[in-house]
């Protein structure tokens, strides 16, 4: 079974449906066998059953799968002396071909434990993964690190945040690369060396002979990070994750690390996880758009609906606190009060309560599960969405009871972080008492 | 420029720091020098911001520091209020250097491990305030709630038990605490999360209101420099290029450079034009051997022989607005980026 689907994935598929044209023919033959009395009398035989079986289960499984990346429930803790840490806290979402999905959210909300959960990069002896990563069917959980080496880099693929320490100091970058490429592709010597050059070159970095001698502390960090890219593009992975690869970067050279991905993924008909805090990197480069509160997914939804028609109070406060090129200078920001919450003992009710500008009562006591938007494929959590009048009531109702989160976004006090999640819990309680 | 000049300085008496023809170099171990800062000149007035910006390794924050005299510039003259820094001895420059405070980027590495936060902030009074302890708690406890940090809470942590936002707060505390006349802020945000950039950004310009600071504010991103600067100077490898009231600078780019940055900046909207080309990296020019003529021409779209033999010169091209560019006219016939999406007012 394994073999077959290795098998299976090493088909080139078709951009359109994501079938692989061989996969297709195949199945067409298995139905007109099992129909045409004339071509099953051909190949009956329980030799040519057996084919069927073990070539078209697998087949079938991925019809009936079109996603690449199917991850369930997945919940990642991290045993501390203070307690667990709940960095992934159930996170389900599928990641069909060749689509690029963006994650976003703030330093602490779970977005980079949640791509290294699903390549098994966590592998501290405090970490406990629970759930379901299916990668082309197939339980990513389940596999021995042995197997993973072989998933890692030909399969999933990994752009670090920080070029300079994801690379190793004192080997010269090219040993980086053809280590790489002979380990997964089994080519050695002079070829190896050829490969990586070529590598160098499709990541443009000019002179690649002459870079492929160099240490890394020799390159400018734009171009340490185009070192990991073909390091992570070695050997042709299918999908590939980027955690913040331009976070370090300067915003000239990102914009181009930016387009080099992008390239890159056309090329390759590669599937793409963009993790980033960024809303404006993820604007014009992404298909789809998962944002992370606390370990978990609060709003998910294709680019274009997110920003047409975002509905969680998160999303709309990250994209709010963005200073825009187009706006007159001095215009006042409006902040998020306090900070990403405690994951140890995160609040009762919706986690975003505490620095929710809209929270109300019930908030507090329930936590709203991701629940679909009426249109467009679009799911959020959260009881009093942006637009409704149900929020409009809401917020100006706190406005006018002075609960400090509003008072903040309005820009009518100073945001800060020292805000108590005690004080806000109180304030909002006695307004339900004062409604009643 | 990436050229040289001083059409943009004001008058002398109007400005609280001018800076004149810096020069910042660093000797390599092999005997050549690395050109940081090449004949920069600049003023602030008092209550201004001025934000300086351009790439990494571009000499915003060597002529930051150049200011402080940290280390002494090569050549050239920094006069704050009259008083030419550079040419102080150097009991005489402690003395002085106490009205110019600074804020790093990293806010945790840049407050003590082993200090108690009441000690941190209260150190630069150890030196130069009052000597009585309660006196001294006084004036920390008033800057620490100015800043959002509860001061009785915070007086006997040390900086690991805050977050990077609230380790920037303490340091702006700390920044303050000598009441000095102009504070430089080397990139005080970057290294914060969106969230956090936001209220420290609000609570800088209130700041400035309330205790009337003059900033000097470093950073590479153009869309947070523009927010918080009323004048805007763009840097590249040593030599500024465009300097402008900071509105213009967005409406009227009149740089190659400003234009670079400006498209740079991503846009967070899905249906905004975005030019997915350019992937190469050029070589970028060393500060060891800077291009001759204009710095940026080997990467400006618009270069011509004249870039390469002469270097500009600032000169004036409308209200409070300098550019250092052979081919402003051309630059300013293009179409700028407020075209496809004008300011809002």
């Amino acid at each position: 079974m394994v073999v077959t689907a290795t098998w299976f994935s090493g088909l080139t598929p078709t951009p359109s449906d994501g079938t692989p044209p061989e996969a297709a023919n195949l199945m067409h033959t298995a139905q007109a066998a099992r129909t045409e009395p004339g071509c099953y009398d051909r190949c009956c035989n329980i030799a040519t059953e057996l084919t069927f079986v073990t070539l078209c289960v697998p087949i079938l499984a991925t019809m009936y799968e079109p996603d690449l990346l199917v991850v369930n429930d997945l919940r990642t803790y991290f045993d501390v002396d203070a307690g667990v840490v709940k960095a992934v806290d159930g996170v389900s979402l599928s990641l069909p071909r060749g689509r690029t999905l963006g994650i976003v959210g703030e330093s602490g909300s779970g977005k980079t434990v949640l791509s290294r959960s699903i390549m098994r990069l966590n592998t501290s002896a405090n970490a406990t993964t629970t759930g379901s990563v299916r990668y082309q069917g197939e339980e990513l959980l389940d596999k021995s690190p042995a197997e993973m080496r072989d998933i890692w880099g030909e399969e999933i693929a990994m752009v670090f945040q920080n070029p300079m320490t994801s690379l190793n100091p004192v080997v010269r970058i090219g040993r980086q690369l053809t280590e790489h490429v002979e380990h997964h592709l089994g080519v050695s010597g002079r070829e190896a060396k050829e490969q990586a050059i070529r590598l160098l070159r499709s990541v443009r970095i000019p002179e690649p002979d002459r870079r492929f001698n160099n240490y890394p502390h020799e390159l400018s960090g734009g171009m340490r990070q185009r070192v990991c890219i073909a390091i992570a593009l070695a050997c042709s992975p299918k999908l590939l994750f980027a955690d913040e690869p331009t976070t370090a970067l300067d915003v000239t050279v990102q914009h181009q690390i930016l387009n080099l991905l992008a390239h890159q993924q056309r090329d390759r008909n590669m599937t793409m996880v963009l993790v980033t805090h960024d809303l404006g990197v993820v604007a014009g480069r992404t298909d789809d758009i998962a944002v992370m509160y606390a370990g978990r997914i609060v709003e998910k939804a294709p680019t274009q609906v997110l920003f047409q028609s975002l509905r969680h109070p998160y999303t709309e406060a990250l994209l709010r606190a963005i200073p825009k090129v187009d706006q007159p200078k001095h215009t006042r920001l409006s902040a998020i009060v306090g900070r990403p919450p405690d994951l140890i003992n995160p609040p009762t009710g919706c986690k975003f309560s505490p620095r929710c500008p809209y929270v109300q009562p019930r908030c507090l006591e329930e936590e709203p599960p991701l629940m679909p938007a009426p249109t467009g494929n679009h799911s959020f959590a959260c009881w009093y969405p942006v637009g409704s009048s149900e929020a409009k009531h809401a917020w100006e109702e706190n406005l006018a009871y002075g609960v400090t989160q509003t008072l903040a976004a309005a820009g009518e006090i100073e945001a800060t972080e020292e805000t108590d999640d005690l004080e806000t819990t109180a304030a909002v309680l006695a307004l339900e008492t004062a409604d009643d | 420029m990436a050229g040289t000049g001083k059409a943009h300085l004001r008058p002398a008496e109007e400005v609280l720091l001018r800076i004149e023809d810096l020069v910042v170099e660093f000797p390599t171990r092999d005997g050549r020098v690395v050109h940081a800062v090449s004949g920069v000149s600049l003023d602030i007035a008092e209550g201004e911001t001025l934000g300086l910006v351009g790439e990494s390794g571009c000499g915003k924050s060597s002529t930051g520091r150049a200011i402080l005299q940290l280390p002494k510039p090569t050549s050239g003259r920094v006069e704050l209020d009259g008083t030419d820094l550079t040419e102080l001895g150097p009991e005489e420059l402690r003395r002085r250097r106490t009205d110019v405070q600074m804020i790093f980027q990293d806010p945790i590495s840049s407050l003590n491990p082993r200090r108690k936060i009441g000690e941190v902030v209260a150190e630069p009074l150890r030196v130069w305030g009052p000597k009585d302890a309660d006196e001294q708690w006084t004036l920390v406890s008033e800057l620490l709630d100015a800043v959002g940090i509860d001061p009785d809470h915070a007086r006997n942590k040390r900086a690991h038990q805050f977050s990077g936002g609230q380790c920037q707060r303490i340091s702006i505390a700390r920044a303050l605490v000598m009441e000095p006349k102009l504070i430089i802020c080397d990139e005080p945000v970057s290294a914060l999360d969106v969230s956090v950039q936001a209220q420290i950004l609000n609570m800088l310009e209130s700041l400035k209101q309330r205790y009337g600071l003059t900033l000097v504010f470093i950073a590479h991103d153009l869309a947070v420099v523009k927010n918080i600067s009323d004048r805007v100077a763009v840097m590249y490898l040593g030599k500024i290029c465009e300097v402008s009231e900071s509105d213009q600078l967005y409406t009227r780019p009149a740089h190659p450079y400003t234009r670079l940055l400006l498209e740079s900046i991503p846009v967070p909207d899905p249906l905004a034009p975005l030019d997915t080309d350019l992937v190469a990296e050029e070589e970028l020019p060393s500060p060891i051997d800077p291009p001759s003529g204009c710095r940026f021409r080997t990467r400006c779209p618009l270069a011509t022989d004249i870039c390469s033999e002469t270097e500009p010169q600032m000169k004036s091209i409308g209200d409070d607005h300098f550019v250092a560019c052979h081919h402003v006219d051309r630059v300013l016939a293009q179409p700028g980026p407020a075209d496809a999406r004008p300011i809002t007012v």
